[in-house]
């Protein structure tokens, strides 16, 4: 009886990875729910991106060439839920799992059986979202912002919409429970939070802002659910309900999210420059503030997305000072990173360099958010190209190039082999020129007066549109460089040794390279290792 | 490889001023509050060009001499009080700077006081309805014809080939020059937004709402924009054109809506 206790004991203790399908259906294994949210994520980029494909093919000339006006719609809009729920939140839930128990000690994620759904949850969502695509009257066309009364008008996709909306919310509100139960709970001892990697404090800051505007989402949503089907009128005004609820409600939670997009892109970049800077992180407790206070700040400006609807004086002025605000803690930031690597010993490797252009890129998208926060500027800026040249600056170059940073960065921990150098500077270059030539240009034809959302356009705005869209084309293949460099690091390559890179800082270092299944199953003794250090 | 990329951005900028004639930038329009407004967004830019030239300046300077290829041993510093200070304490004072004038013009814009002309403007998928308040005046304002049998896919009529294609409609606004106008903004089905940018104008026309605000062109001219909140499938296709003239011109264009008007109530 006691052997065979201590048998079975022994066996829960070793087993690897169950094998086959059942490892990544009962998955409670956060590399592996983590590797899930990785592959979701990129499979949705392309999904997305073909989208994004559509819609600058028929932008190329003036004209219509390839599809019709409510296809292009239908294509904008989905192409944008797909980038914010489907590419960008999981490719950062998927980080976070992986990452997030490596970096703080801990065996795994608080709530493994919980991570297994809210990962599960979201093929069933988008499952429901594409298929909307061969629905009568097509996918929704409303735009991602699901203004009323417009969105009304969806055919039978609507309530696909907005169940798929609500999905995506319960998987990312589960998520975040588990990335604070996780990190408030499990961290090894003598890791006080000031203490935390920055990636591990930006995901707790973000986890928190999801729990706050999810619901949030959830009810907005499902008001318009009612409104549909059930007989209320919120947003109708003619049941004495107000179009305009729904704005704030949406941005209520929508400027959170820019945040929540954002700020584990930070915590990336925070834990990349140092590293290939050979220098400890300048101003860590300040970048801690200075995220804190982003978020605090994200909720006290979401009608500066409304500057055009008619809101009392005192509003705009209230929300113009509010968003100049965010420039200061954003600029803190930008300062820290730039006084990390200034006299430290830098090397360019592939997550280098996607790092260093994000703090590039991402700046210009803070400018224009600068520019963007001026509110009688705003009424000229608003809804045109400009717009659309600030947020593809901040979410590509700035959250995308932070994922890619990110994956090149921890790919040889997960993996244990090596990337192909020579092809990641490849497709850092190609990404970097092409991103420029699709989204700068953007800035011009915003500005020259092209409202965004539109399937054609007048002559005058021809040339920039054709640099646009050649830039789009040459960005989309060159992620395919990616897909490449991932596979063939996870089929084998250069043994990387468990430090990786030359000086990295971080719990995550000390372990084997790859990572074994089951890590820090006796946390490490943090005191024990500074007093070595 | 570095040189290379340079290279392209420098090409991406060559490219960008021969195509100048057309318009880069914000027009500086034929309103007063249009010019404060195209003021502002030249002050707001500069700044970001000033502060751009020093962080990216000081980025690419570390980028250069703080390279572990050149042999230098990384400093440890992760801390420096005096410049986290400056560095925060500097941009509130640009931030001032900024908001102060930025206020005034928010105010004036908001300021739709004593109108010597007030219209009210209807949105509909996918055309543009005015009404002069006072002259008795309405009608549709809907794509100009040539536009229209232009855009169609397939349509093999090329683009260029049509004078102010998709920006042109069959009955414009006309407005007196130097007549502070005043435009009420609503919607028959779903949110419109109605934009000239060189009036510096774009206010949402909401279905159940009456949204207000006003221009006073100084410039006689015609000046055309589009509608900016998503409306649907023709949400590119219903423009805005208004024709600025002398006040004469519009007492006369004035006289001939009611005859036109008055003949259609005739014969129906």
């Amino acid at each position: 009886m006691t052997t065979a206790v201590a048998g079975g004991h022994e066996a829960h203790d070793d087993h690897g990875p169950a094998k086959g399908l059942k490892r990544w259906l009962y998955a409670t294994n956060h590399k592996d729910i983590g590797t899930m949210y990785l592959i979701f994520s990129l499979l949705m980029f392309f999904v997305g991106g073909a989208m994004a494909l559509v819609v600058r093919s028929e932008l190329m000339q003036p004209g219509l060439q390839f599809v019709h006006p409510e296809f292009f719609n239908q294509m904008t809009t989905m192409h944008a839920l797909i980038m914010v729920f489907g590419a960008v939140m999981p490719a950062f839930v998927g980080l976070a799992n992986w990452m997030i128990p490596m970096m703080i000690g801990a065996p795994d994620m608080a709530l493994p059986r919980m991570n297994n759904w809210s990962f599960w949850i979201l093929p069933v969502a988008f499952g429901l979202l594409l298929s909307t695509l061969f629905m009568p009257g097509g996918a929704p066309a409303g735009g991602w912002t699901m203004y009323p009364p417009l969105i009304l008008q969806t055919g039978d996709a609507f309530p696909f919409l907005i169940f798929s909306v609500h999905l995506m919310g319960l998987s990312s509100i589960m998520g975040a429970i588990n990335v604070i139960v996780t990190i408030l709970n499990m961290r090894a001892p003598g890791m006080t939070l000031l203490k935390m990697p920055m990636f591990v404090w930006t995901w707790l800051i973000t986890a928190y802002l999801l729990i706050a505007v999810m619901p949030v989402l959830a009810g907005a949503v499902t008001m318009l659910l009612t409104d549909q089907f059930f007989g209320t009128s919120f947003f109708l005004a003619a049941g004495g309900g107000d179009p305009v609820l729904f704005q704030h409600i949406f941005w209520f939670f929508g400027h959170p999210e820019v945040y929540i997009m954002i700020l584990p892109a930070f915590g990336v970049v925070s834990e990349i420059i140092p590293t290939f800077s050979r220098k400890p992180l300048f101003g860590y407790d300040s970048m801690v503030y200075a995220a804190s206070s982003i978020a605090f700040l994200s909720f006290i400006v979401w009608a500066h997305h409304m500057f055009t609807v008619g809101m009392p004086l005192s509003g705009q002025l209230f929300f113009m000072f509010a968003t100049m605000l965010i420039a200061v803690p954003t600029g803190v930031k930008v300062f820290n990173w730039i006084a990390t690597m200034w006299r430290g010993a830098m090397t360019f490797e592939t997550p280098m360099l996607f790092a260093l252009a994000f703090v590039f890129l991402f700046t210009i998208g803070g400018f224009s958010g600068l520019m963007l926060a001026i509110a009688p500027a705003d009424v000229q800026y608003h809804d045109t190209y400009f717009v659309v040249a600030h947020f593809h600056y901040v979410l590509v170059p700035g959250s995308i190039f932070a994922i890619m940073a990110a994956g090149y960065y921890w790919l040889p921990k997960w993996t244990g082999n090596m990337y192909n150098e020579t092809l990641g500077k490849w497709h850092f270059w190609l990404s970097t020129i092409f991103v420029n030539l699709t989204f700068f240009p953007m800035h011009f034809l915003g500005l020259a007066g092209m409202p965004r959302r539109i399937p054609d356009y007048g002559t005058q705005f021809a040339d920039f549109n054709f640099w646009a869209s050649i830039g789009a084309m040459g960005f989309g293949f060159s992620q395919i460089l990616f897909v490449i460099v991932v596979w063939q690091c996870v089929r084998g390559g250069e043994k990387a040794t468990d430090k990786v890179w030359e000086r990295p800082i971080g719990l995550e270092w000390t372990l084997p390279s790859p990572a074994p299944y089951h890590s820090f199953t006796t946390p490490p003794n943090l005191e024990a290792k500074e007093a070595k250090a | 490889m570095i040189r290379k990329s340079f290279l392209s951005v420098l090409g991406l900028f060559l490219a960008g001023t021969a195509s100048a004639e057309w318009g880069l930038n914000m027009p500086k329009g034929v309103t007063e509050l249009s010019a404060e407004t195209y003021g502002l967004h030249m002050m707001v830019f500069w700044w970001c060009v000033a502060i751009g030239i020093v962080v990216f300046g000081i980025m690419i300077v570390s980028l250069f001499l703080h390279r572990k290829s050149r042999g230098v041993e990384p400093a440890q510093f992760s801390h420096n009080t005096t410049a986290e200070v400056v560095w925060t304490a500097v941009p509130v004072v640009i931030l001032l700077v900024m908001a102060v004038p930025a206020a005034e013009t928010m105010i004036k814009l908001e300021d739709s006081r004593d109108p010597d002309l007030s219209i009210v403007v209807t949105g509909y998928q996918w055309k543009w309805h005015y009404r002069y308040q006072d002259e008795d005046i309405e009608f549709f304002s809907n794509l100009a014809r040539s536009s229209l049998d232009a855009r169609r896919k397939g349509s093999e009529v090329d683009p260029f080939s049509v004078e102010n294609y998709l920006l042109d409609v069959d009955r414009p606004v006309v407005v007196p020059v130097g007549a502070k106008v005043r435009l009420l903004l609503t919607a028959n089905d779903v949110i419109h937004s109605w934009w000239v940018p060189d009036l510096a104008i774009k206010k949402d026309a909401i279905p159940g709402m009456i949204n207000e605000t006003w221009f006073r062109a100084e410039q006689v001219g015609t000046y055309r924009g589009q509608c900016t909140e998503l409306c649907g499938k023709d949400h590119g296709y219903m423009p805005v054109v208004v024709e600025v003239v002398e006040p004469e011109a519009y007492l006369a264009w004035v006289d001939n809506q009611r005859e036109t008007g008055e003949r259609l109530a005739a014969n129906p």
